[in-house]
């Protein structure tokens, strides 16, 4: 079974953003960046299943800037075979990459799919399914356990009320939640074996899909501040004001 | 043209969120709503009772049981397009058909839909609320899942409206329904509680939230966790609230032994009133707390039950 594995590079999750005074985007100046968290744990679920023997190749596609490429090795460092950097300057968004990932998918053709369930930038939640969609393959979101079987996956997924499995005949499309796994550290030696794997370049441009932006965006700005409250003193005062002054009990 | 709401059910009746979703759709045009499933006529007849709802369509069919997304999104590429506008509720069920929906039709998803500015332009939150979008969309046929907090759900109708049905459109099938496995509880849905207790990683274990559900239960609320909580198994997935959570906004939101990272605050910030109960008295979870209380947990929150009584 041969797993692609898509991993985006976005703002670390522990950094704080802030919005541009002009209103026309989000200030990503001099910020950390970092391969979204679900993509991290997209990237382990493909080395275990690599390492336990169910798959016999990973490939791990980026597609951004060429600075997506640290991304790319990162996925390697943690065991990903071989990488492909889908390399473009423009904002991409999720039609754009579906479509961009269904021509990758043409020439890798993988049995399995492996992204993560959200971008933690803009919060999509989107590229997976739309993948799914275009490729007609069956989608296995939101993930929390993937079994591949014979000529199927089985997939639990966190769902509103609780878990749900479903048996997705293969090739499909996987999305990763949280609990799906947890990321190992990259080890150093491992980080100086990835520089030696492969790492293909190809130009957005040549795979000949339209990825005009269906979205314009017309302003960003700063949600509404919450102001901090009171301390209370004991539990006899916050009972106090709950029930006298914010009137909710 | 009008607008599509795809309602979330389970047979018998709607899925909290769906109403909310009925009232975003009012905001842009004549409200049809698709009740697709097997077996699910209640859910139907009680869409079709909801103010502003003109039509109901309903599509029972084997074919749309368990609600996959592979078959409802072909049904909706089908009759998408006599449509202006497709919503659905932005929960795992709208989120997980949506996207789908759109590359079939090929236009873009908006996720999260906070306000509808115009029929072409709406607002959502990204990176975890911490920025507001105002996109504009120039696709023929707007596909979007709606945030529920933000609008209020539908109300009851004076009359009920026609449901006429559809049939299903066969797909291939590439996805099987196996088990599903889902959280008991007599307490209100998490998403349209009035009053949320919310537990984090300070609760130390799954026999500790007892004292969590003690006083949700003594205020008629919902039980929410941080993701520590849940990974640490302490509660079940479902319950987690934030950015990649659930998200909430009950007239009354008590976070106990939660730090407030920006992950969690994205997913109640917009409860009316919130109340903090931690023990670091510098814990980000009191910026955004309109009461806090800087205690042990283990000696408050008993503390609080036992003074509701
Ligand atoms: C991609 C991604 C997505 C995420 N999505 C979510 C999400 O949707 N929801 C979410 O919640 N998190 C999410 N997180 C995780 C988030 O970043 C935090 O790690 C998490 O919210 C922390 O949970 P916590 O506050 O329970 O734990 P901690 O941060 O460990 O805080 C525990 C708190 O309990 C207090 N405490 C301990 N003992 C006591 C006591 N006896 N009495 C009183 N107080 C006590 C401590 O002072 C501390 O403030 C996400 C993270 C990532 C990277
Ligand atoms: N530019 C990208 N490069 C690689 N993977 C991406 C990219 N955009 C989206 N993805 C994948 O799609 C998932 C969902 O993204 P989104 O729909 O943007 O929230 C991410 O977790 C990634 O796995």
């Amino acid at each position: 079974m041969k797993i692609l594995v898509c991993a985006k590079r976005v703002v670390d999750a522990n950094v704080k953003i802030s919005v541009k005074a002009d209103g026309s985007g989000v200030d990503l100046a001099n910020l950390k960046m970092a391969m979204n968290p679900f993509d991290e744990i997209a990237v382990e679920e493909a080395v275990r299943l690599r390492e336990a023997g169910a798959a016999d190749e990973s490939v791990v596609v980026s597609l951004g800037t060429s600075a997506s490429q640290e991304t790319l090795r990162t996925a390697l460092a943690m065991g990903i075979d071989r990488a492909v950097l889908v390399e473009s300057e423009r904002d991409l968004q999720p039609l754009a990459v579906a479509k961009l990932l269904a021509e990758v998918v043409k020439r890798e053709q993988p049995d399995l799919i492996i992204m993560g369930k959200q971008a933690i930038d803009d919060d999509n939640n989107q590229t997976g399914q739309m993948l799914a969609a275009l490729l007609g393959w069956g989608q296995g979101t939101f993930a929390s356990r993937v079994v591949p079987a014979s000529g199927e996956v089985e997939v639990t997924r966190e769902i509103d009320g609780g878990l749900e499995t479903l048996a997705l005949a293969l090739p499909a499309v996987v999305t990763a939640d949280l609990r799906l796994n947890e990321p190992r550290y990259v080890k150093l030696p491992n980080i100086m074996k990835a520089k030696k794997k492969p790492l293909e370049v190809i130009a957005a441009d040549e795979l000949g899909v339209d990825i005009e932006p269906r979205l314009e965006v017309l302003k960003v700005e700063e949600p509404p501040k919450r102001s901090g409250g009171v301390k209370v003193a004991d539990v006899a005062e916050l009972v106090d004001k709950l029930r006298n002054e914010a009137r909710v009990l | 043209m009008g607008v599509l709401v795809i309602a979330e059910h389970d047979g018998g009746s709607l899925g909290p969120v769906t109403r909310n979703t009925v009232t975003a759709g009012t905001r842009l045009g004549e409200v049809t709503v698709l009740v697709a499933g097997e077996g699910c006529r209640g859910a139907a007849d009680e869409a079709a009772a909801l103010r502003g709802v003109a039509r109901v369509l309903l599509c029972d069919d084997a074919v749309c049981g368990q609600s996959l997304a592979e078959p409802l999104a072909a049904l909706l590429a089908g009759i998408g397009r006599e449509y202006s506008h497709l919503l659905a509720p932005a929960t795992t069920f709208g989120k997980n058909l949506m996207p789908r929906v759109a590359a079939l039709l090929d236009v873009a998803q908006i996720s999260e839909v906070i306000e509808v500015v115009d029929a072409d332009t709406f607002k959502r939150p990204i990176y975890a609320g911490n920025a507001i979008a105002t996109v504009r969309s120039a696709d023929s046929t707007k596909v979007m899942t709606v945030r529920g907090t933000a609008f209020e759900p539908a109300a009851a109708g004076d009359a009920a409206a026609p449901v006429d049905g559809v049939p299903p459109v066969a797909a291939k099938p590439v996805s099987r329904f196996v088990s599903r496995d889902l959280t008991q509880s007599d307490r209100p849905d998490l998403a349209a509680a009035r009053v949320v207790i919310s537990g984090g990683r300070g609760l130390g274990s799954k026999e500790n939230f007892a004292i969590i559900e003690a006083l949700a239960d003594k205020l008629g609320g919902a039980v929410g966790a941080s993701r520590a909580a849940v990974d640490a198994r302490f509660v079940p997935n479902d319950y987690q609230v934030g950015q990649t959570g659930k998200i909430v906004a009950p007239e009354l939101y008590i976070a106990v032994g939660i730090s407030g990272a920006i992950q969690h605050l994205a997913g109640m910030k917009e409860s009316k009133v919130i109340v903090a109960i931690n023990k670091d008295e510098d814990a980000p979870i009191f910026e955004v707390a309109d009461y806090g209380l800087v205690a042990d947990l283990f000696e408050a929150v008993p503390a609080l039950t036992a003074s509701l009584e």
